[in-house]
Order: C-alpha cells, then sequence, then structure tokens
C-alpha cells in the first residue's frame, strides 16, 4: 500500500513487520520517533514485543544482546552520541555473533552539540563486525529494514546489522512508501547458538592467546560470507516486491568519465548533478555505495572519481576517499561537505565535478589555504 | 517540479499541512516530498516547511532556494523572516490574512484560514488548527485537486469538520 | 543570567535557573549535560548565560564536574561547580557518574532539574517520570513508580541535599547559597514544571508547581548532616493536604489515569509523609 511516510516512520513500520520479540532503546534526537512509533505499536496492541525503555544507550545495546542471545529477535534504534555510548557493547554484540537490528540515523558528534546529518558517528563503528548499510529514500529505508533481519539472521551471517539513515535529511522527510505483505519473507529465526540450561555452556569466557583469533576470524569468515547472503536476499526481494537494489547504485556510470561517490542522500542528490552535468556534455555518473561492510568491489580504473565524505578522520582524510584508495588503488578528488548538516545542494555537487583537482582534498565552505 | 515553502510557527501545523500536501499530491498520481527544516528552537519558533511536486521521483533533499510558492501561516514571522526570499517572478503567496496584502511583482491571495477555524470550531490547546484550511485554499489554487485534497485530510484526521474547513477555505479564498 | 533564552513559553526550568545563578554569583562554572538546559542557553555564538558553561555528554556531567573541581582546589580556587542536570541525566544515564563523585567527596553542588520526562527529545518517560503520566514512550501512562533519587543521594550522606520547587524561587535562592557554604558533594532536586510535557497551558507554571506541594506530590525538605527538616510550605501541606484530583486534573498527561494508580499514588504520598516526619523527629 502506498502512503507518505518519514524516514523514521518507515523503520517502525519495517520493524513492526518484522515482529521482533524484544527492543530496547533510549531517546535521541533525531531518532526517537522511531522509538516512540514502536512504543505507540506495542502499548495499542499492534506488536507482540516487549519494549524495554532503558537508562541509557548503553544499557540498550546490553538489554539487546541479553535478549538476543536467548534466541529471539531483536532491535534498537540510536544516533551520533547514542552510538558511540554502546560502542563497547556494538564491539560485544558482533563478538558475540547476535543478529540484532539496530537502525542508526546519521548525525555529527560534539562539541558544540550539533543535532543534524554527518556519517561519521556509523563510519567510527566500521571496524566492529557490524554489517553496514547507508540507504537514500523512505522506500529503500523501509526495505532495508526488513531485508537486514534476514541477512543478520541468515545461519551464513548472525552478525549484525546497522541501517544508516541520515538524520532529519531522510528521518523526517516525507516521501511515498509502498509497504509489502512480508509472507514468510524473513523466515522464524532459529540461533544455533541461543541459551538454554538443558544444554549448558560458558558464554565469553577468558580465551587464551591460542584460540581468540579464531573467533575474529570466524566474524570476518562470516562477514565474506554474507555477501552472497546479501546477493540473495536483495535477489529474491526483487522477485517478490519488485524492487532491485544491490551494494551500489549506479546512474548512468556506464560510458562516465568522472563519476561521483557518495554514501546516503548526498548519493541520491548526486543524480540530479550527473543530469545537469550530462545536458552540459559532461559524461558523468554517480555511484551511491549502498553497503559499506561489507565493502562492495568497485570497478573504478580509468575513470576520474569524486568522492564527497560527510564525515574525516582527523589527521588522515575522509573515510569513504580513502577507503575507496585502499580497495582499487585509484587517484581521487575528495571533498569533505556536509559536515554537521552543512547545507549541499545538487549545484554544488556539480560543481565538486567540474572543478576536480584529481588527487587533492577539499573542504567545501572552508578556505584551507589560510 | 513545483516547489512550495510554508511558512508558520512551531505547533501551528505547518509540517502537517505539507504531509497533506503531499498526500494529496500522491492520491493525483504524482511524486512529491514534504520536509520540515526543523531548528533547535522550542515551540513557538518560525518553521518552514519544503513541499516539492512533479510527475518523477524526486531526488533533492537541500532546502528549496526558488519556490514557485509561498505560504505564509503566520503573519507575524514577517517580522523576522523574509517570506519572499528567493521567490520566483510571478510566483504565487498564500497569506493567511483577513485583511488585503498585495506584493508587487507576485500574485498574492488573501485568505483568513484563523476565522475559518474558529468559525468551524477547530481549535486544540487554545490554537486554531490552520494544516486542514490552507489545504482548501491549496486545491483553490490549482496545486492539487479538491477531491484529494479531501482524501488526504479524511485520511488523517476523522473529526468531519476538517473537511469543512478545507472547504471553506476553498470558497472564501480571494480570487 | 540574560533575556532571549531558547526555551519553551511558560518553561519553570528557566525561572529556576534565574533563580540559580543569582545565588551562586560571578565566581561559579556550570557543567550541563544533554538537557532542556543546553538549548535555553542559547545557540553558538549566542549565550544566555553569564558565567561559563561547560556542555558535556549526556551521561558524564558528575565526573565532568569531579574533575573540574579537584583541578580548580588544586590551583587554590574556590570556584563554583554547579552541574545543572535533568532528571534524564541524573536519574537515567548520568546516576552511575554521579553516585561516583558523590561517593568521592567531590567539592560541587549537583543541581537535578526534574520536569519528569526526556523534554528536548519531545517526552519519552524517564526514571522520574511519575506513575500513570502519559509520555510519548508511555502512551497509555506509565506503569512504574517514579524513582526515588532523593533516598539514593542521602544513602551516599552527603553533608547538605534539599528538594525544591521552580513555583518557590527565594526558597531556591536560600537552598542554593546554602548549599555553596559546605565543602564536599551537595545536592539541589528542584521540581520544574513543563507546559508541553506536562501538557497545561503556559501561565500556568507557577499555579501547577505551589499545587505539587499542596497536594503532596512534592515535598519540600533539607536534610544536612542527617538532619531532616521539612519545609513550612510542606508543613502546611501535611497538616491539610489539598485533593491529589487538584494536581492531577489541569494536566494533560493525567488525563484518563486509572483511578487504582491515583490510590497507588495517594498510598506513595501518605508513606513518603510518614517517612519524613519519621525521619524529621528522629534526627530533631
Ligand atoms: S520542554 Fe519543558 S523543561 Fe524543556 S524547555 Fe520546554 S518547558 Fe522547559
Amino acid at each position: 500500500m502506498k502512503k507518505i511516510a518519514t524516514g523514521n516512520k518507515a523503520v517502525a513500520e519495517a520493524v513492526k513487520q518484522a515482529t521482533p520479540g524484544v527492543v530496547a532503546a533510549y531517546p535521541i534526537t533525531p531518532q526517537t520517533e522511531i522509538v516512540e512509533q514502536i512504543a505507540e505499536f506495542v502499548s495499542g496492541g499492534l506488536m507482540p514485543t516487549r519494549y524495554i525503555a532503558v537508562e541509557s544507550e548503553h544499557s540498550a545495546m546490553a538489554a539487546c544482546i541479553g535478549a538476543s542471545i536467548t534466541g529471539v529477535r531483536t532491535f534498537t534504534a540510536t544516533s551520533s552520541h547514542g552510538l558511540l555510548y554502546m560502542h563497547e557493547m556494538t564491539n560485544w554484540a558482533a563478538g558475540a555473533r547476535l543478529p540484532i537490528v539496530m537502525a542508526n540515523v546519521n548525525r555529527s558528534l560534539g562539541p558544540g552539540w550539533n543535532i543534524w546529518a554527518e556519517h561519521t558517528d556509523a563510519l567510527q563503528e566500521r571496524d566492529t563486525g557490524w554489517l553496514q548499510i547507508y540507504v537514500s529514500t523512505v522506500q529503500e529505508t523501509y526495505d532495508a529494514i526488513l531485508m537486514a533481519f534476514r541477512i543478520a539472521e541468515h545461519n551464513d551471517v548472525l552478525l549484525p546489522v546497522m541501517v544508516n539513515l541520515d538524520g532529519f535529511l531522510l528521518s523526517h522527510i516525507m516521501q511515498p512508501v509502498d509497504t509489502v505483505e512480508l509472507g514468510d519473507f524473513i523466515p522464524a529465526i532459529y540461533l544455533p547458538h541461543a541459551i538454554d540450561p538443558k544444554h549448558p555452556a560458558g558464554y565469553g569466557p577468558l580465551t587464551g592467546p591460542d584460540q581468540h583469533f579464531k573467533f575474529r576470524w570466524e566474524i570476518e569468515r562470516s562477514m565474506r560470507d554474507s555477501v552472497k547472503v546479501i546477493e540473495q536476499t536483495e535477489k529474491e526481494f526483487a522477485e517478490r516486491f519488485g524492487r532491485k537494489y544491490g551494494f551500489t547504485e549506479d546512474y548512468r556510470c556506464d560510458d562516465a568519465d568522472v563519476i561521483v561517490i557518495a554514501l546516503g542522500t548526498l548519493g541520491k542528490e548526486a543524480e540530479v548533478a550527473v543530469d545537469i552535468l550530462r545536458n552540459e556534455g559532461v559524461k558523468a555518473g554517480s555511484m551511491r555505495i549502498r553497503w559499506l561492510r561489507p565493502f562492495p568491489k568497485l570497478e573504478l580504473k580509468g575513470k576520474d572519481v569524486v568522492v564527497i565524505d560527510r564525515d574525516y578522520s582527523f589527521g588522515f582524510g575522509g573515510i569513504v576517499a580513502n577507503e575507496i584508495k585502499a580497495k582499487t588503488g585509484i587517484s581521487l578528488y575528495s571533498v569533505i561537505a556536509g559536515i554537521g548538516g552543512q547545507e549541499v545542494t545538487y549545484d554544488d555537487i556539480a560543481g565538486f565535478v567540474r572543478t576536480r583537482r584529481m588527487g587533492e582534498e577539499f573542504w567545501f565552505g572552508v578556505n584551507t589555504h589560510v | 517540479m513545483f516547489e512550495i515553502r510554508i511558512h508558520s510557527r512551531g505547533g501551528q501545523g505547518g509540517v502537517t499541512a505539507a504531509r497533506l500536501l503531499a498526500m494529496a499530491a500522491l492520491h493525483d498520481g504524482k511524486y512529491a516530498t514534504a520536509c520540515p527544516f526543523y531548528g533547535a528552537e522550542r515551540r513557538g519558533a518560525p518553521i518552514v516547511s519544503f513541499v516539492r511536486i512533479d510527475d518523477r521521483p524526486i531526488k533533492i533533499y537541500s532546502r528549496i532556494r526558488q519556490p514557485d510558492m509561498v505560504v505564509v501561516l503566520d503573519t507575524s514571522v514577517m517580522d523576522t523572516v523574509d517570506v519572499l526570499h528567493g521567490l520566483k517572478k510571478g510566483g504565487r503567496i498564500i497569506i493567511n490574512s483577513a485583511g488585503k496584502r498585495e506584493f508587487p511583482g507576485f500574485e498574492c491571495r488573501n485568505v483568513d484560514l484563523t476565522g475559518i477555524a474558529l468559525r468551524k470550531n477547530l481549535v486544540v490547546a487554545g490554537s486554531p488548527i490552520l494544516n486542514t484550511p490552507v489545504i482548501g485554499a491549496l486545491a483553490k489554487m490549482g496545486i492539487i485537486t479538491a477531491d484529494s485534497a479531501k482524501k488526504a485530510i479524511r485520511e488523517m484526521f476523522s473529526d468531519e469538520r476538517n473537511v469543512n474547513a478545507a472547504d471553506a477555505a476553498y470558497k472564501e479564498m480571494s480570487a | 543570567m540574560l533575556k532571549c533564552t531558547s526555551a519553551c513559553a511558560g518553561c519553570s526550568d528557566s525561572l529556576a535557573l534565574r533563580y540559580v545563578l543569582k545565588a551562586a554569583g560571578p565566581d561559579t562554572v556550570m557543567v550541563v549535560p544533554a538537557c532542556c538546559t543546553s538549548v535555553i542557553q542559547g545557540i553558538y555564538p549566542n549565550t544566555a548565560f553569564n558565567v561559563p558553561v561547560y556542555n558535556i555528554a549526556f551521561g558524564a556531567a558528575a565526573a565532568c564536574a569531579s574533575g573540574m573541581s579537584n583541578a580548580f582546589r588544586a590551583a587554590g580556587k574556590k570556584t563554583n561547580v554547579i552541574v545543572y542536570a535533568g532528571d534524564g541525566g541524573t536519574l537515567d544515564i548520568g546516576i552511575q557518574a554521579m553516585s561516583g563523585a558523590f561517593e568521592r567527596g567531590t567539592d560541587f553542588l549537583y543541581i537535578c532539574y526534574d520536569n519528569e520526562a526526556y523534554g528536548n527529545t519531545g517526552m519519552q518517560r524517564s526514571g522520574g517520570t511519575p506513575m500513570g503520566a502519559k509520555t510519548t514512550t508511555t502512551p497509555t501512562g506509565k506503569t512504574d513508580a517514579k524513582k526515588d533519587i532523593d533516598a539514593i543521594i542521602a544513602a551516599h550522606d552527603p553533608p547538605y541535599m534539599a528538594t525544591a520547587c521552580a513555583a518557590y524561587p527565594q526558597d531556591i535562592f536560600k537552598k542554593v547559597q546554602k548549599a555553596l557554604t559546605f565543602r564536599g558533594p551537595t545536592f539541589l532536586h528542584i521540581l520544574a514544571p513543563c507546559p508541553p510535557g506536562w501538557r497545561y497551558p503556559t501561565e500556568k507554571s507557577v499555579e501547577i508547581g505551589k499545587l505539587a506541594v499542596k497536594t503532596g506530590m512534592w515535598v519540600l525538605y533539607e536534610r544536612e548532616y542527617g538532619k531532616v527538616t521539612i519545609g513550612p510550605q510542606s508543613k502546611a501541606a501535611m497538616k491539610k493536604p489539598l485533593p491529589l484530583e487538584e494536581y492531577l486534573s489541569p494536566q494533560g498527561r493525567f488525563k484518563g489515569i486509572d483511578p487504582k494508580i491515583v490510590e497507588i499514588l495517594k498510598q506513595r504520598i501518605a508513606k513518603n509523609y510518614q517517612r519524613l516526619a519519621a525521619e524529621e523527629e528522629a534526627s530533631a
């Protein structure tokens, strides 16, 4: 059914359909609408879920861990400082091989307090063992949450999944969304290592130097295996519900000389810039990276690449740009734009492409020569 | 693409109006996005919402810089905000006002939405509700069809007074 | 405090803040975690305070303040360090840091202004939300009781702690001044009625605050080296409390409250009165 919804409402709607046994969450702008909506579903009897209004994000993730290890489906949502406050526990969730699904509404980090979009929050979590996807429309948000449960819980994966949506830009925008009849798209959860008094075992005990690395490797092996599971899941989603996704969303890339790469809503707005550039005779294309973990295989050789990072690694560079460099070996133009909700328009993006200086870095709105 | 900017104060229903407008456009078979621009301010602060309507999917997330139309739900925001900012030449304006205001170079329509809300007894916590009457005015301007406007309002509100208020605005808006 | 804050109309917290800052004087630093006050202070590059305000992460105020206080004292400075935190930042996410700072005898004043929900994010339930109150995460009313943070603080045995209410500004003024004369950790718990959160008209904040005291939902008292003194306003209320309904009915958050919960609230009021009266007598 088609309706108008915000990104946050779309998350809640998808979670309702996936019916987790436990949701544990803590309010934080701009995510709060998700947990408010879920609380309303639960108290209105529309969701047979236990909603735990915990006292901090650290506790939110810890409660999800405790719930998940009993073998029930679990969900939480957070943003920015909330995500970083759970950082210890996000590592734990992945290491404990728990298929928790989390919506993270991307927001900048303080100080000063700033509630607007930035990707540094999630990118600081990229080494935790969570799968990460960045979405760009309300429809894609809804679809990604549904698929996230299936991917996380797949027994070849058993890793948590973080669905990232841009604060306000996507969390609060109202767009059409087509909800689906889920049917058996997400199979019943089966956690092979679920805690069970009939089969006593120690979970996460002291593990020596001759063993620990093996568990770490298992995380990586599942991360690699998840590629196949993601492909299968997205394929079946397309067959059932008619919407096709991939590791990246490529727009007019085939014959392009120059490709703009970005995450989230910037990646979508870049398509408008591409159309403008094409009208000027510039053979431009755009590539929106959706899955950042596992990192996609990118074919970029022989093209000019402009990467827009709404994030930064101080003393190093734009995080996405440098990941692409490391994985593909190409030289690119790295643009830092949109930090803390800084306004970036399609005209600005077209401008980045026109004035690109390959191999260099450019901070939008800052005079770096001063 | 048709771009509309709505000016109101937090709590007056500007965001809901944007939503209703997008819903109605959807019923008209169009694509629409509505996004409020939130500051960190509290209730009562001036706030803008953006609505885009098009025949194709809309990929733009940045703010509207050159609207085709501006809607002012509360004229008091005009003291601190330049509501005409970026409005296209010959662009249209709807103002919630009992009196008649003119803006040279633009097509301005006045409609007393507050009066309509009060007359239809559409008052919540002491404030008149403006979000449904303004949808009637927008239908009169041809931005959405009257049928879709009603359908959208009914989807969101069970109280028929909302539809009546939209009707009244449709009928009363100055030519 | 200067004019033109970014608070909601009728916010009683901004009232309380005014008196706190007046009482504390210029040699003061405020440590503010995420809460309404982090917005009320104004948006960069403006500030509504005329003392330094140090903003810090949600769960970290008391720990940050204990570092600051120790550094000032080490440098021989008497600067007042005041944490000004909401109920979420005190009763929930900040409780661990707060307990640690009190246990370590930090020389600071910790003020919790309690609007009984997460105001900044639009009114979700907190540990401070009273039973029966509707919030956006308890749409049918909260089923758990309000956490008794004062009893928790009392268990740390600070030299001075008190409750206050934004409707009684002189009382706040006196208590802040007094608290700052002690060495070691002191605590002030201010009830701060909140029009959008409690859902009453903006002009009624003072009236609602007074009703909280007069019905016994809120008790004004001090605890000085363990000695309890109940304030005169609450003394009067204990003799002849107004019916609780007078406090509940003007507030939208209690609309449709289950009569059974009203009974529980009444029992809690009676028990609280008894306990405090007994403590006052025992410590006299
Ligand atoms: S939400 Fe309540 S406490 Fe916060 S600023 Fe508004 S009135 Fe004050």
